[in-house]
Formats: C-alpha cells, sequence, structure tokens
C-alpha cells in the first residue's frame, strides 16, 4: 500500500459535495494549479477534476422495451424509422445499434456513401423528442398471437430506453494520415492523398481516460455523465487491452483503455446525442461522455495535471497499412503538437485536425462541474477497478481499433 | 471589391456568350468559378465580378434584361449553426479556407462567407448536415 500525505475517501469527498462545499476543477483547469502548488496542496484544495469528450463513437446503442400490443406480440423483426433494430430478445425488447443504416440505403454503391440515417439519428430524433415509426413482425404463438404492429412511438411512451454502449471513451487513438494516391474516406474522416491532412480524435488532456491512465479510480460503478443525462461506467469496454506500450507517466502510446457505459435514455439530450453521417463510411452516435475524477491523494494530482505535451497518439496510415493490417507505426506526435494545427511527416509540415468537438468537450467538463459543485451529482465508489493487466495475451490483431 | 454571385440561366440562354459580353461590353472582370451547364436545363454559374472602370450597374441591367437569375453567393452557402458542433471534419476539404480554425484553444471552426466558392464539398463531408447549399 502506498503511502500519502493526502487521503480522502469517496465518503468525504460525498459529503462536501452535499453541503455545497466541495472544489472542483477541470481537467485544464487543474494543470496550472498543480504546476503552482504541487501536487500534494493541489490534492488538498480540490476533490474533484471534471474531463469531457463529444466523437462519434460507433459502439454504442439502446435497448428500447416499446411496450406490449393488445392481442400482444413477441416480436422477431422489428424497425423503427426504417431501420432495423435487434429484437433477438424477449417479446418488446430491441436493440438499436447505432451504426445500422435505413433498409434502403444505397449504402456505398454510389461511393463515397453518404449515410444520411441511422440508428443514432433515430436515438437523437428520440431524445429530442420525435414520434419514431415502431414496425414489428412476429410468426404468432399460442401467447403471443399478434404477427403485426405498427404504430408512431415516442421516447416517453416507451417502457424502458437504456443507452447501454459497448465501447467508449477509447483512451487514445490513432492519428490518421493516407500515403495512397487517391482520397480515402475512413471512420477517421475524408483523408487527402499522398499525407496531405492527419485527423485525430480525442480531446487530448480534457478526455476522460488520459486524466486515471492507470484506472485507479474508474471501475465499474463510477457514476458519469452520458449523453446529457446521468449514467454509469459498467464494464471494461470491448477491447478494453490495458497491456499496449505506456509512456513513463503511465499514458498509454496507442488505443488501450475503453469503457462499457450505460445510463437511461430518457434523461439525456439531444444535444449531447447526435447522429452522424461519416461519408464513405457509415452512421455513428456521436456521444457526449464526461467522467468527474476523485483527488483521493497527491498521486491522482499528479495523473489529472496530464497535458498535451506528454500525451502521444500513434500517426498511421489509413491509405495501405490500415486496410492491410500490417500494424506499421509511423511516428509518434503529441497532442500538444496536433492541436496547434501542423505536424511534419516526412519531412513536409501538414494541417491536423481533431475530429473530435473540443467545443462541446470542454461544455461538458464545465457542466459535470457545475452538477457536481452544486451539489446535484454524486460520486459513485466503484465495487471493481478497470483491469491494469491483460486477462490474456492480446489477441495478435493489435492495429484494428475500431 | 470584387463581388461573387450566383448567375441562374434560363434554359434558352446556355448557348448566349453572356460573360463574353459581361467583359467586352461592359468592361468587368469576370472570373469564374464554378460553372454546372447542362443543355436545356437552368445553368448556374459562381463568378467573381470586379467593376475595374467598367459600368456595373448597365452590366446588371443588361443581365436583369437578358433573364439571367443574379444572386448574392452568402444567400446560398448557410452553415446552420445550431447543427455545427465544431467537430473540424469540413477543414481540410474545404478548399479555400472558408471553413477554418482561426484559434486553436477555442477550436472553434469559423465560416468566412467571403472566401466560399460553393463548391458543396463541405455539404458533403459534414457528418452533422449542418452545411446547406441551396441550389435548384
Ligand atoms: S462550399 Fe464549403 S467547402 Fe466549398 S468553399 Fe464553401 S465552405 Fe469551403
Ligand atoms: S463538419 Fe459540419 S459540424 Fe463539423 S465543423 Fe464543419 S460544419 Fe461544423
Amino acid at each position: 500500500m502506498a503511502h500519502f500525505q493526502v487521503n480522502k475517501t469517496y465518503q468525504e469527498i460525498n459529503e462536501k459535495i452535499k453541503k455545497g462545499q466541495a472544489v472542483v476543477v477541470t481537467a485544464e483547469e487543474i494543470i496550472g494549479i498543480v504546476r503552482k502548488k504541487g501536487e500534494v496542496a493541489a490534492a488538498r484544495e480540490v476533490d474533484v477534476v471534471t474531463t469531457g469528450t463529444f466523437s462519434p463513437m460507433c459502439s454504442s446503442g439502446a435497448f428500447i422495451n416499446f411496450g406490449h400490443s393488445q392481442p400482444p406480440i413477441k416480436a422477431a423483426r422489428v424497425w423503427l424509422n426504417n431501420v432495423p433494430a435487434y429484437a433477438g430478445l424477449a417479446a418488446v425488447d430491441v436493440y438499436l445499434g447505432v451504426t445500422e443504416p435505413t433498409t434502403d440505403d444505397p449504402l456505398n454503391k454510389v461511393y463515397p456513401g453518404e449515410f444520411k440515417y441511422g440508428g443514432g439519428h433515430v436515438i437523437q430524433d428520440l431524445v429530442a423528442g420525435k414520434a419514431v415509426h415502431l414496425v414489428a413482425e412476429a410468426y404468432g404463438t399460442d401467447c403471443y398471437p399478434n404477427k403485426r404492429l405498427e404504430r408512431q412511438i415516442t421516447l416517453a411512451e416507451t417502457v424502458n430506453a437504456i443507452l447501454c454502449n459497448p465501447r467508449n471513451a477509447y483512451q487514445n487513438y490513432n492519428c490518421a494520415v493516407n500515403l495512397s494516391n487517391r482520397t480515402i474516406y475512413t471512420y477517421m474522416g475524408p483523408l487527402r492523398p499522398r499525407g496531405a491532412n492527419a485527423n485525430f480524435c480525442t480531446s487530448g488532456q480534457l478526455s476522460p481516460l488520459f486524466n486515471d491512465p492507470c484506472y485507479r479510480t474508474l471501475g465499474i460503478g463510477t457514476r458519469i455523465f452520458l449523453g446529457g443525462g446521468v449514467g454509469y461506467a459498467v464494464f471494461p469496454g470491448t477491447q478494453h487491452h490495458p497491456g499496449k506500450p505506456r509512456g513513463d507517466n503511465g499514458v498509454p502510446l496507442g488505443p488501450a483503455g475503453t469503457l462499457m457505459v450505460l445510463g437511461d435514455l430518457k434523461q439525456m439530450s439531444a444535444r449531447y446525442l447526435i447522429g452522424a453521417s461519416l461519408l464513405g463510411y457509415g452512421c455513428s452516435l456521436t456521444v457526449g461522455l464526461g467522467v468527474p475524477i476523485p483527488l483521493l491523494n497527491e498521486e491522482m494530482a499528479h495523473f489529472c495535471a496530464v497535458s498535451d505535451e506528454e500525451i502521444f497518439a500513434p500517426v498511421v496510415d489509413y491509405g495501405y497499412d490500415y486496410p492491410a493490417g500490417t500494424g506499421r507505426v509511423l511516428g509518434q506526435v503529441s497532442y500538444a503538437q496536433l492541436k496547434a494545427g501542423t505536424i511534419m511527416l516526412d519531412g513536409k509540415e501538414i494541417p491536423a485536425v481533431p475530429l473530435s468537438s473540443f467545443v462541446r468537450a470542454r461544455e461538458i467538463a464545465d457542466l459535470l462541474k457545475g452538477w457536481i459543485t452544486a451539489g446535484r451529482f454524486l460520486l459513485g465508489e466503484p465495487v471493481e477497478l478497470l483491469p491494469l493487466a491483460e486477462p490474456r495475451p492480446p489477441v495478435d490483431d493489435p492495429h484494428r481499433d475500431s | 471589391m470584387p463581388k461573387k454571385l450566383v448567375l441562374h440561366f434560363p434554359p434558352h440562354l446556355i448557348d448566349q456568350p453572356i460573360t463574353y459580353r459581361l467583359i467586352k461590353d461592359f468592361g468587368l472582370v469576370v472570373n469564374i468559378l464554378r460553372a454546372r451547364i447542362t443543355p436545356r436545363e437552368w445553368g448556374r454559374m459562381v463568378v467573381e465580378l470586379t467593376e475595374d472602370g467598367g459600368r456595373w450597374q448597365d452590366a446588371m441591367d443588361f443581365l436583369a434584361e437578358a433573364g439571367v437569375g443574379v444572386e448574392p453567393l452568402a444567400r446560398e452557402v448557410l452553415r446552420h449553426e445550431e447543427r455545427c458542433i465544431h467537430c473540424t471534419a469540413c477543414v481540410a476539404p474545404c478548399p479555400t479556407k472558408a471553413l477554418d480554425v482561426p484559434d486553436r484553444y477555442l477550436m472553434e471552426v469559423a465560416f468566412d462567407q467571403d472566401r466560399c466558392i460553393a463548391c458543396e464539398i463541405c455539404q458533403k463531408v459534414c457528418p452533422y448536415q449542418a452545411m446547406e447549399i441551396l441550389f435548384d
């Protein structure tokens, strides 16, 4: 057990939050505080650091129970606004995945496809209070005789709607370039040929898993900001690979940890859950997510003080290497460099932009800070932390992360 | 000051040398930024016109008389501010830096209509359908 000069418990911090006395700052604000006062003083003074990210997160979706019809139906195939939902669950439960396009989407037949509407857009419409068109088909049973149901349904009319995203908040991600000689359309946005531009996609020093890189406070039961409402980290996300190489500061040098998150869709907001159409790639959902990190001790102050200069992303060619699965990394570049706007590639200066919205990431960290300061949001103490060790050696496919 | 305009040509004018006359008869400087002309349909041309000693008002009267519609470009390219989340996906593809990030700390995407040539690239690239180009 490490010995710290500052030792706070979740209970103590929650008591302060309830009394409106907790000191909360964002992951950007803590950097200056630690630099000025040191880690111990910062940990004494500050109770919680808030983070935020707002990016397309393809591994997302919602469980929806749309309520029984009269006579009842055991739905086998279900569409919401013409987007298929998975109905291989009990009678009127479905799972709507965000990358599912409408049944009549031309996909990439006219390249690059536009993917104007999909599961993510249905979720956005529901959260915005719009009615969506529900069609359910069944083969009919003695106890569920109904074979077809068609009606308009709003989020308020569903029995349950639970956002449940198997992989969100990637801890670090590639910076994508394209060394082929044609424009390509990827989930990292359009990439111009011959390495003419670079796209990256995490919120850097504001990003949740960069501020608790070794999962000292993040785990099953951590209460979070999710889609404008309250959610929970419920498990390590799919492809959670904590064993990836890390820098001296503990921050992974490439995609590593992930979160599985869950929350009641009915209290979320369409400002923080937005359907996305990624040209030539597909549909998705842009998810707003923020994690509060308790400064239990000076070590957490140290971790939260991480800045863009100390976080590095691998530069990966999506022209040849990524689709071929070569695993080649062209180099490492700091988020400070990426955010400044240009990086060097083969002796050439090329523009870099984030596909994640810094404007909204900051807004989320601020909003969460406001909730905690006002005593409206208490910390959840995890029943188990995210694993820092690989349960088994990572599969031999370390660079395919989406 | 050059002005960016969209000229709408009715089908019967498609084979007329309208731009030539703007230059020759009225002395305007014409820079064609984009053109879409299909026989028997309305044609559309995005131009940058500069008076440069020429006769601006006469040229405009000539266009009106000939039946060519004239619209300022700014009215045809819209950014729906409430839909834009400043994701920056449009910044690298925009050929004129009409969409750009002037402040790298704030990371807001600014839209400068004066630089826009209505190329439609951002409309396709924007994941949130925030850019709209109003073409007939
Ligand atoms: S239409 Fe869009 S991409 Fe084209 S110049 Fe205008 S702003 Fe840039
Ligand atoms: S791509 Fe669309 S949402 Fe993103 S910054 Fe450009 S206009 Fe805004």
